[in-house]
């Protein structure tokens, strides 16, 4: 198709900021712009921009205010930044808190009809779009007219910031998964309003993107799909779910990869059940990973609330299963659509009694498919659940990434014992029993059902049992296995992922933290850097926590601990397990809903370290 | 004299498992020797037998009875998911397993209704005794109306008839017994072990402790003295098909014979007593279940049947191979085709 494209506005005199700014689009929930904003971040990432997309979005289906934060930067800085030096006001509830949100310079797309409110400051560039009177002009059909008219901002940033149409066109036809119709009938309101804007807007303001070599080889991708793909990886048979916000995706991403595993007759290898709640999901992965399978459930705070019952049961009766805790703001429904990593105790701790579960707490794309095929050999390593807490940044946004690494270690089935094992079993030690530990590790022989064999049966329970699996109600019986299964989280502590450790630089300030927060630590580290505060850093990938984390601790005067929830858990988890003096660790605790910004963790180490 | 074996070698007693612990009498444990004496008959391979329960009195029977098959007592409720879990990860399983009326009724009704709605194939036994039992006594959700016990007084709620719970769900299979009654206990799970689909027995299983007072519907001298078989029920092997002339009709005019053909060609023989009941067809065994608790009617046997529709491993399309035995060549994709969905992400 023919694209025109006009020659580029004239700069101001205003020195170019060239790829290193963000942008904020806010529209109305369900207005479509979803579509808009996905091709604004593709197109910039296939442009070779470093990009990241976060959605700040309601938890509503039509109407409320949903943000989308577009931030470029040419040094591969990905984190969300405080403040968007540009807005696209489309949304008429929110514009004018979201125009006197810009700093000094910044600018503001808006529609003609939206202006007339909210002209106020005379600090910062108004760009107008008559979207009403573009959009006459249009041939789209009346039935998608609302659904498109989001493609005008499209089309006037793309003139204003300098986005080849092109590239625009691309994206669209990639959204749409090459169907040229939809894609056409949204390009053609794009280069409407493009033209418009070339023919109609003086540029005044000094942002504009320019086509470099930061994304080549480079992937883009949510964090749930990223998971999902890991779990194909890992062989996962059984999965059920329950929907909810933010995990919903995380099954979808395994629907559009089961083809993966099909066979030629298209017969699958993963079976998928969305269950009646969240505790019927937590109960077939359980009976699944009971009967030789490898199960996953995906869900977020209130559906691991449901699954605490099933979490206690399979740490107990020592069955391999994998939740993932796409982890939303609580407590309660909380904020449904915020992200949060305000659920790191709740999950390790699951369960009543003295419970304790496997954590494994990934900070970005590459970690969330690796923890996806990983989690099940570990959950098999170890014979008990894995839960894999994400949150809702990782999840659902889009984020930038080197490809991922085919697993480097094969499948493994940990210690279970098919016909010919358990006879050799039986042989070497006179006899076997579920719980009998005969490594010294903690972790016994397990047998799944189906196996050929007059000794494999075994009763699992929830209730008190001996270590030939046969109900008891004897203290001594208890007491061995429950120091059975402590030893087993001792072995775990060496055998999970182990923290990320920067401690290169030999300063006396450290900083530990997990997840999400990472892209803004590193980014807050280098300014801190450039103010001459040296820090070191720790990121926790699993729980139980490493012995590194408390060498690290010890080994730095201060020590920030740096984590995105309300009540600081992480800091309260080490100090639960340390054993030394631990009175310089300082807790930097958010909890507002947003993914962590540099600025924040800047200005907090900066006042009490400067 | 060496004791009896079926053909696989097997003695009765190879099919039991660890003693009861259950009130001596417990109608639980009446169920328990049925299963295992149809088991024994049946000749079945263990291994190939899971056994799964929720919480509760009759939730603790399988460690009871088939001692070479893997059990689980699971969560009160919530045995139905596990069981789903367990049948999709080798559908070659085949499953008993065992809830009460506390479990089934109340706590676990969701589940009870959604792994009907979902018909992975296993035997769902209730054992209803419209009490509780660990917990001293309470009325289940089952007890009938009026009903006096003896801590609780009088239960001012109507019950749930678990039986029209699982037709009105969808279940293809759905009988009631009594526990008293061996000889059709054996038969309905003897059928209920063919059946393809979830076979649900809602069996009346008195509780010696606390509920088998002479005026409670769910006491051994009620069922005794008020139980209406609808049918007398034959099993009739796969291979009977040749000698079926042979077989005894007795006094039953050809009209009074329902023939019901099983998923592994075997016949359910129905001989009609006193009711006109065909558990073929669905309105007649809503109407038989509505009178009868209406009416409080005892009324047992095979209340409802159909062609088994497709089981969830069916609707899921899974490989031959049951997904817990595939090796790990079907777990994994190639690093090509890891590269490819790379591929398709990357900037072009």
């Amino acid at each position: 198709m023919a694209i025109n494209v006009q020659s580029q506005p004239k700069l101001q005199d205003r020195q170019a900021v060239i790829n290193d700014f963000a942008f904020s689009v806010a529209t109305k929930n369900g207005s479509g712009s979803q579509t808009s904003n996905n091709v604004l971040v593709k197109s910039l990432f296939q442009m070779g921009i470093p990009v990241s997309g976060k959605n700040l979005f309601p938890s509503n289906i039509k109407g409320l205010p949903t943000w989308y934060t577009i931030r470029a930067s040419k040094d591969g800085y990905t984190a969300r930044k405080a403040i968007t030096e540009i807005v696209v006001a489309y949304n008429n509830d929110t514009a004018p808190e979201d125009v006197s949100n810009l700093p000094v310079g910044g600018v503001c797309v808006t529609t003609d009809k939206i202006a007339r409110v909210i002209k106020q400051r005379d600090d910062i560039s108004y760009y107008e779009i008559p979207v009403a009177k573009l959009m006459k002009q249009t041939e789209v059909p009346s039935a998608f007219r609302k659904l498109v008219e989001n493609m005008t901002y499209v089309g006037a940033v793309a003139r204003l910031f300098s986005i080849p149409l092109e590239t625009i066109y691309d994206v669209l036809l990639a959204n749409f998964k090459g169907r040229e119709k939809p894609a056409k009938m949204n390009f053609d309101v794009i280069q409407l309003a493009y033209d418009w804007t070339a023919e109609n807007i003086e540029k005044t303001d000094p942002y504009r993107f320019e086509a470099m070599d930061g994304t080549t080889g480079k992937i883009m991708m949510t964090g749930n799909d990223a998971g999902a793909l890991g779990s194909i990886f890992g062989g996962v048979n059984v999965v059920a779910w329950y929907p909810i916000t933010p995990s919903t995706s995380f099954v979808d991403g395994i629907i559009s990869f089961r083809h993966l595993r099909q066979n030629e007759k298209k017969e699958n290898t993963v079976a998928i059940v969305q269950a009646e709640d969240e505790l019927a999901a937590a109960g077939i992965v359980v009976g699944a990973g009971w009967a030789g399978s490898r199960s996953l459930t995906s869900t977020s705070g209130p559906g691991i609330s449901l699954m605490a019952e099933f979490a206690g049961l399979a740490y107990f009766a020592e069955i391999p299963s994998v939740f993932w805790n796409i982890t939303r703001m609580g407590p309660s429904t909380g904020l449904p659509t915020r992200t949060s990593q305000g659920d790191l105790l709740f999950t390790h701790f699951l369960g009543h009694g003295d419970s304790r579960q496997i954590c494994l707490l990934p900070g970005n794309l590459q970690e969330a498919f690796e923890f996806g095929w990983k989690s099940f050999d570990i959950a098999e390593a170890l014979q008990t659940p894995v839960f894999v807490v994400s949150d809702l940044d990782l999840g659902m946004n889009n984020w930038l990434s080197d490809p991922f690494e085919y697993p480097d270690q094969p499948i493994e089935r940990g210690k279970v014992l098919d016909a010919e094992s358990l006879q050799a079993f039986i042989d070497e030690h006179g006899k076997w029993g579920r719980y009998l530990d005969v490594d010294g590790d903690g972790i016994p022989y397990r047998t799944v059902p189906g196996t050929d064999h007059a000794f494999s049966a075994y009763f699992a329970r929830g209730t008190g049992h001996n270590d030939m699996a046969v109900y008891s109600e004897r203290s001594d019986d208890w007491i061995d296995n429950m120091n059975r299964l402590s030893l087993k989280m001792e072995s775990a502590r060496k055998m999970l992922p182990q923290p990320i450790v920067d401690d290169a630089a030999v300063a006396d300030i450290g900083i530990i933290s997990f997840g999400t927060n990472d892209d803004a630590i590193r980014e807050a580290r280098a300014w801190l850097s450039n103010d001459g505060i040296e820090t070191d850093y720790l990121r926790v990938r699993a729980l139980p926590l490493s012995d590194t984390v408390g060498e690290f601790i010890a080994g730095h005067k201060s020590v920030f601990i740096i984590e995105n929830n309300f009540d600081g858990q992480l800091n309260q988890l080490i100090h639960m397990e340390s054993t030394s003096d631990i009175t310089h660790l300082r807790a930097l605790k958010l909890g507002d809903g947003l993914p962590m910004t540099p600025s924040w963790i800047y200005e907090n180490i900066r006042e009490q370290e400067g | 004299m060496p004791p009896r074996t079926n053909h696989l070698g097997l003695s009765r007693n190879q099919y039991k498992g660890r003693p009861s612990t259950l009130c001596p009498g417990c109608g639980h444990d009446s169920i328990s020797n049925q299963i295992i004496s149809v088991a024994y008959e049946m000749g079945i391979e263990q291994h190939k037998f899971i056994k799964v329960s929720g919480i509760g009195c009759s939730s603790k029977t399988p460690a009871y009875f088939l001692g070479g098959s893997h059990g689980f007592n699971a969560l009160h409720g919530r045995m139905p998911s596990v069981v789903t879990g367990a049948l999709l990860a080798n559908k070659d399983l085949e499953c008993v397993a065992v809830s009460g009326d506390g479990d089934s009724g109340s706590i676990g009704m969701g589940q009870f209704k959604h792994v009907i709605r979902r018909n992975v194939p296993f035997v769902y036994i209730i054992e209803n005794n419209g009490v509780y039992g660990l917990t001293k006594g309470q009325f289940s959700a089952t007890a009938d109306e009026g009903q006096f016990l003896k801590y609780y007084g009088t239960n001012d709620m109507p019950p749930i008839d678990l039986a029209l719970e699982a037709v009105i769900a969808g279940a293809t299979f759905v009988a009631r017994s009594f526990s008293g009654d061996a000889k059709q206990v054996q038969a309905l799970l003897q059928a209920a072990i063919r059946h393809h689909g979830t076979a649900v027995l809602d069996i009346i299983s008195p509780c010696v402790t606390f509920n088998n007072a002479e005026t409670s519907t769910k006491s051994y001298p009620y069922g005794r003295d008020h139980e209406i078989p609808l049918h007398e029920i034959q099993i009739l092997a796969p291979d009977y098909v040749d000698a079926k002339e042979e077989i005894e009709i007795g006094d039953y005019e050809a009209g009074d014979i329902i023939d019901v053909e099983m998923h592994d060609g075997s016949f359910v023989r129905l001989k009609k007593l006193d009711n006109d009941h065909d558990p073929r067809n669905r309105r007649m065994a809503m109407e038989v279940l509505e009178r009868s608790m209406r009416e409080q009617i005892f009324m047992t046997g095979l209340l409802y049947y159909e062609e088994p529709r497709p089981t969830l491993a069916d609707t899921e399309q899974l490989v031959d191979t049951p997904l817990a035995q595939l090796d790990a060549n079907s777990l994994r994709p190639s690093p090509q085709a890891l590269d490819q969905v790379m591929g398709s992400l990357m900037a072009s």
